[in-house]
């Protein structure tokens, strides 16, 4: 805990992200009370505010998590991962058979990634999902007898236990990875994490509102744009590398880590919002009726954590 | 039956609104604490909890189940968590009982209204699941007649219809371990017994004024 209110470098992360948030939330406000404006429309402007009123609660809620130290994290990244597991299942469709399954998914499944974690015994950790619950999962509902779609409903439970669970669980579990030199200071990896993942989205959105003309998959994104995607690249990617000084990373390191992580944060975009399609929803709120849901905010982190995990812990902390 | 809500009630239906995690929407009224008769599908041990937690606390004291005798006094937890906790009424499932002659049945069904219309007085509201058995959450299933027999009885009890989303997947019938998914909870306008209306049609009327109030899945 000391070592994070010591960390000077931390803090300066912090008050760089909260100037931004108070410079994004005086140009919401513009664009709110500017509805004549020819450049956005009213629902744009809504959807950027809130965006922002988003940011600002995950960034009070990660401060504090990030006081009460790793523990605090794992908590908090594991109530993320039951929400989002929870909108996942409630609008993908599951079958009478499966509901054992989806106990075990919730209650045993979900809490023991997260333990594994805290407990840093890496090698259960990374296998848990991908190798035991893959196994288990259509042992479970085998036994449970119904055999209608058996492939389909083991393939949507498996998929939603890796997004939702096993890749989210990666970003607190940076916090707990030892890298030389560099102790007592993961809370800024993840910070980094988190800066340039969201910053790639905004960034994406904003290039693709301003130059956006040629849509990438517009059957399955029609907000995508190769411009937008490009700008938010190379522009996440910049403010990424300007972040090298937070990090063990040279600034030739970041770069290729922030790259890493905004191609990952598009593919997530891009795949959660083909299930969306799938589904027949606008967005993972659908179900509770709010704007987006907590799915729809983590898909590009989702994709991005497990990555970015394994390539620190790989070259940089053997 | 004393006044006030037991706390274990009030502790149930705190988790089973944790689990459900329900959106419960006023869709065709207010919360009143007027006299009701709140009528919805059926498909989990949930259904009642849930809809009991939805009402605000002062609409929720005087609130009571209906439940079927021959399933809840069959433990003496279940008996307890009926009668003492949720102050449940208590009533013959009629009909549903096999191996009873026709005379039997209309017998039952004439002490079921009776206990209903005693239990409602002068200001209690009651929770009615009148399809009597628990579905599989695909359709809205048949109504019985009693919520008929007391709407013609007391036509001064305001009959609203409520429609509860996904709570066979959370907790279908014959599991006994919750899955944490969403639910929704919709309550409609209230309806009544039209003059002239028979029985058969005022009965299919309340089963559409449930059914229309699905929210996902109709489209």
């Amino acid at each position: 805990m000391l070592a994070v209110i010591h960390d000077f470098k931390l803090t300066l992360l912090f008050a760089g992200v909260l100037c931004l948030l108070v410079i994004l939330t005086v140009i919401g406000r513009i664009l709110k009370q500017d509805r004549n404006s020819s450049m956005v429309s009213r629902s744009t402007a809504d959807n950027f505010n809130a965006q922002i009123a988003a940011w600002w609660k995950i960034c009070v809620v990660f401060v504090l998590s990030l006081l009460v130290g790793p523990v605090g994290s794992l908590f908090l990244f594991a109530i993320l991962s039951f929400l989002a597991l929870r909108e996942y299942m409630t609008l993908v469709p599951t079958r009478r058979g499966d509901h054992r399954t989806l106990f075990w998914s919730f209650f045993v499944i979900m809490p023991l990634q997260y333990y594994l974690a805290g407990l840093q015994w890496y090698n259960l950790f990374a296998i848990m999902i991908p190798v035991l619950a893959c196994i288990f999962i259509p042992t479970s509902i085998a036994v449970a007898g119904d055999t209608a779609h058996f492939l389909e409903r083991t393939t949507k439970i498996q998929f939603g236990l890796m997004v939702c669970v096993y890749c989210l669980s990666h970003v607190p579990a940076l916090l707990l990875l030892k890298i030389p030199g560099f102790e007592g200071r993961d809370a800024r990896l993840l910070l980094y994490l988190g800066i340039v993942n969201q910053m790639n989205d905004l960034l994406q959105y904003v290039w693709g509102r301003l130059i956006g003309r040629h849509k990438i998959a517009w059957r399955v994104s029609p907000d995508k744009t190769w411009e937008g995607a490009l700008g938010g690249l190379v522009s996440a990617t910049a403010l990424g590398t300007l972040l090298w000084w937070a990090t063990p990373f040279t600034p030739l390191q970041s770069a290729g880590m922030s790259f890493t992580i905004c191609i990952l944060g598009f593919a997530g975009g891009l795949v959660v919002s083909a299930i969306k399609r799938d589904i027949g929803i606008k967005d993972f709120g659908a179900v509770t009726e709010r704007r987006g849901g907590i799915l729809d905010r983590i898909d590009s982190l989702c994709f991005a954590a497990p990555i970015f995990f394994h390539l620190v812990r790989y070259y940089f902390a053997p | 039956m004393s006044e006030g809500i037991h706390p274990i009630a009030s502790l149930l239906a705190a988790v089973a609104r944790g689990i459900t995690g329900v959106q419960v929407q006023w869709a065709g009224c207010d919360p009143d604490e007027r006299q009701r008769i709140y009528f919805a599908n059926h498909t989990s041990h949930l259904d009642f909890v849930v809809l009991w937690s939805a009402l605000p606390s002062e609409i929720r004291a005087h609130a009571r189940p209906i439940a079927a005798k021959d399933y809840w006094e069959e433990t003496p937890v279940r008996r307890y968590l009926a009668e003492n906790v949720f102050k449940a009424v208590l009533v013959e499932r009629g009909a549903v009982s096999k191996g009873i002659s026709h005379e039997e049945s209309k017998f039952v069904g004439r002490s079921l209204i009776e206990d209903m219309a005693a239990a409602l007085g002068q200001r209690n509201s009651l929770i009615l699941f009148p399809e009597g058995t628990r579905g599989t959450g695909e359709k809205v299933g048949e109504f019985r007649g009693g919520l008929y027999h007391l709407a013609v009885r007391r036509p001064d009890v305001e009959l609203v219809p409520a429609h509860m989303e996904n709570m066979n997947r959370i907790l279908p019938k014959g599991e006994y371990l919750p899955v944490p998914m969403l639910s929704l909870l919709t309550f409609g306008r209230p309806i009544q017994v039209e003059p002239c209306e028979t029985k058969h049609v005022f009965l299919e009327r309340a089963r559409e004024a449930v059914s229309s109030l699905r929210r996902i899945g109709s489209a």
